[in-house]
């Protein structure tokens, strides 16, 4: 009897608790830069496309929610011709941006794309590109791979040594 | 003419008022509850979320309204129509303020008795209507804890009666204008509150429902609005207990300064919010607690606090 009334007193003071709903419209709740939500597709520090179109990200999504067709301009940059997530399957797992060798997908603390249509739950590589580099602001993959692309022959990337004349005999 | 008409403006708003509180304490319910436990509650539909019951009400008048056909039709259909009657009928004796009643009976709380006795019928027809063992099982609970609590419910109002010296409810009130009956009657108070919360099937005392048990409990195959019946019925039945409590024990609507009415809601308002209190605080007892502190502590506590008030009253005069 003693302890019922020990717990009303106790639910009794919890009138004058801070409430701990947060009133989402008006107000959002904090969700950190590594929350995995909406997916993008980040450009380098020079602007340009980051994905090489490799198809990891499709490989290994376990929901088979990506699919992409790799193309190359006439330097031999690959990029993906078309890039296209269907968000109405992904489950937003980050396995995409773990696989991803150039950091081009990510995910983002961006949960607000609810739809009426489903078609529209369809990114295309035109939603899904961003104008900045994301979360990994200073890597440019094309300038520390040993690709040979226009502007930079082989050995010329960051860290890197010429290439070795396998010809010659000279130390 | 003007007496009749008086009386029926009455009456209308007795039940208006009645009906209102009992979908408003839906909304109260939910706001406190969610205060309790550090949350909001309903606040998006009107200022303060005070449209949500209207909101309700159409949502579940467009519900599908789903008879099963293993029921009792008939019996099924007129079940929860009974809880809603029983309780709106014994509203007809309480006073509410000078002047303002339906009807002073001098049997009130006799009547008032007659009628929680019936209202039990409701959800012992609708338990056995459905021809479910969840909801039997749930009548069954209702029928036997309803019986029970009846008994010492009666009794522990008898203390009031014999100070009083009669059993009109006007009587009652203008009995305590000296001294209320929380204080003569204390033991008698608390065994109403406690026999008051089972009458209602509130929690800690809900087991007709036991949502963690029974699915529903009686009212597990209803839908709709005859499932919408069986709560404003609950509701009504909260509001009816406060206001018998505020009579009986409380001084029903006298007061210092504020006009009478005001005292009477206020003061039923207050068991209300006590009562779900109660509901946040506290958890279900399991049937035979519930049955053996009925016979076992307050029927004998109920007998004596009879006994010593009796002698007391034998004394006095």
């Amino acid at each position: 009897m003693l302890s019922a009334l020990r717990s009303l007193w106790t639910v009794l003071r919890h009138t004058f608790r801070l409430r701990v709903t947060v009133q989402y419209p008006e107000k959002s709740v904090y969700l950190a830069p590594r929350y995995r939500g909406r997916i993008i597709l980040s450009r380098d520090p020079d602007g340009q496309e980051r994905c090489v179109a490799c198809y990891l990200c499709a490989g290994v999504c376990p929901v088979d929610c990506i699919s992409l067709q790799a193309t190359e301009d006439e330097s031999g940059r690959r990029y993906p011709e078309f890039f296209r997530i269907n968000f109405s399957r992904c489950i937003f797992c980050g396995f995409c941006e773990e696989a991803c060798p150039t950091c081009a997908i990510q995910l983002t603390p961006d949960i607000e794309m609810g739809e009426y249509k489903r078609t529209g739950l369809v990114y295309e590589k035109d939603d899904l590109l961003i104008d900045g580099p994301g979360k990994y602001q200073d890597y440019n993959f094309y300038r520390v791979a040993g690709v040979a692309i226009a502007g930079k022959d082989k050995g010329e990337a960051e860290n890197e040594a010429p290439p070795e004349d396998v010809k010659t005999l000279l130390p | 003419m003007r007496e009749i008409v008086i009386h029926l403006l009455i009456i209308g708003g007795v039940l208006g008022g009645t009906l209102t509180t009992a979908s408003g304490l839906i909304w109260l319910e939910r706001r406190l509850l969610a205060l309790w436990q550090d949350r909001y509650g309903p606040n998006r539909v009107g200022p303060f979320g005070l449209f949500q019951p209207l909101a309700d009400t159409i949502k579940i008048f467009t519900k599908e309204d789903w008879i099963p056909p293993f029921a009792d039709k008939t019996v099924f259909v007129l079940a929860p129509g009974v809880i809603i009657v029983t309780v709106l009928m014994s509203f007809l004796v309480v006073p509410f303020a000078p002047g303002i009643w339906v009807a002073d009976l001098n049997v009130g709380l006799l009547f008032f008795f007659g009628m929680s006795s019936l209202g039990a019928y409701s959800l012992i027809l609708a338990g056995w209507a459905s021809n479910s063992k969840y909801s039997l099982l749930g009548g069954l609970r209702a029928a036997a804890q309803t019986l029970s609590y009846e008994v010492f419910m009666g009794l522990s109002l008898m203390g009031v009666v014999m100070l009083t010296g009669s059993f009109s409810l006007r009587a009652i009130v203008e009995a305590q204008h000296d001294l209320w009956f929380c204080v003569s009657q204390f033991p008698g108070f608390v065994i109403f509150l406690i026999a008051g919360l089972a009458e209602t099937h509130r929690l800690p005392f809900d087991m007709p429902e036991a949502e963690s048990e029974l699915v529903a409990g009686f009212h597990s195959e209803y839908s709709g609005m005859k499932f919408g019946m069986f709560f404003v019925g609950e509701y009504l039945g909260i509001t009816l207990i406060s206001a018998l409590m505020v009579v009986f024990f409380f001084g029903g609507w006298q007061g210092p300064f504020l006009p009478p009415l005001v005292w009477f809601v206020g003061k039923t308002f207050l068991f209300i919010c006590g009562f779900i209190l109660l509901r946040a605080g506290l958890p279900r007892l399991r049937f035979d607690q519930l049955m053996a502190f009925g016979w076992k502590v307050l029927l004998p506590l109920t007998l004596l606090n009879l006994l010593v008030t009796g002698a007391i009253a034998l004394l006095r005069t």
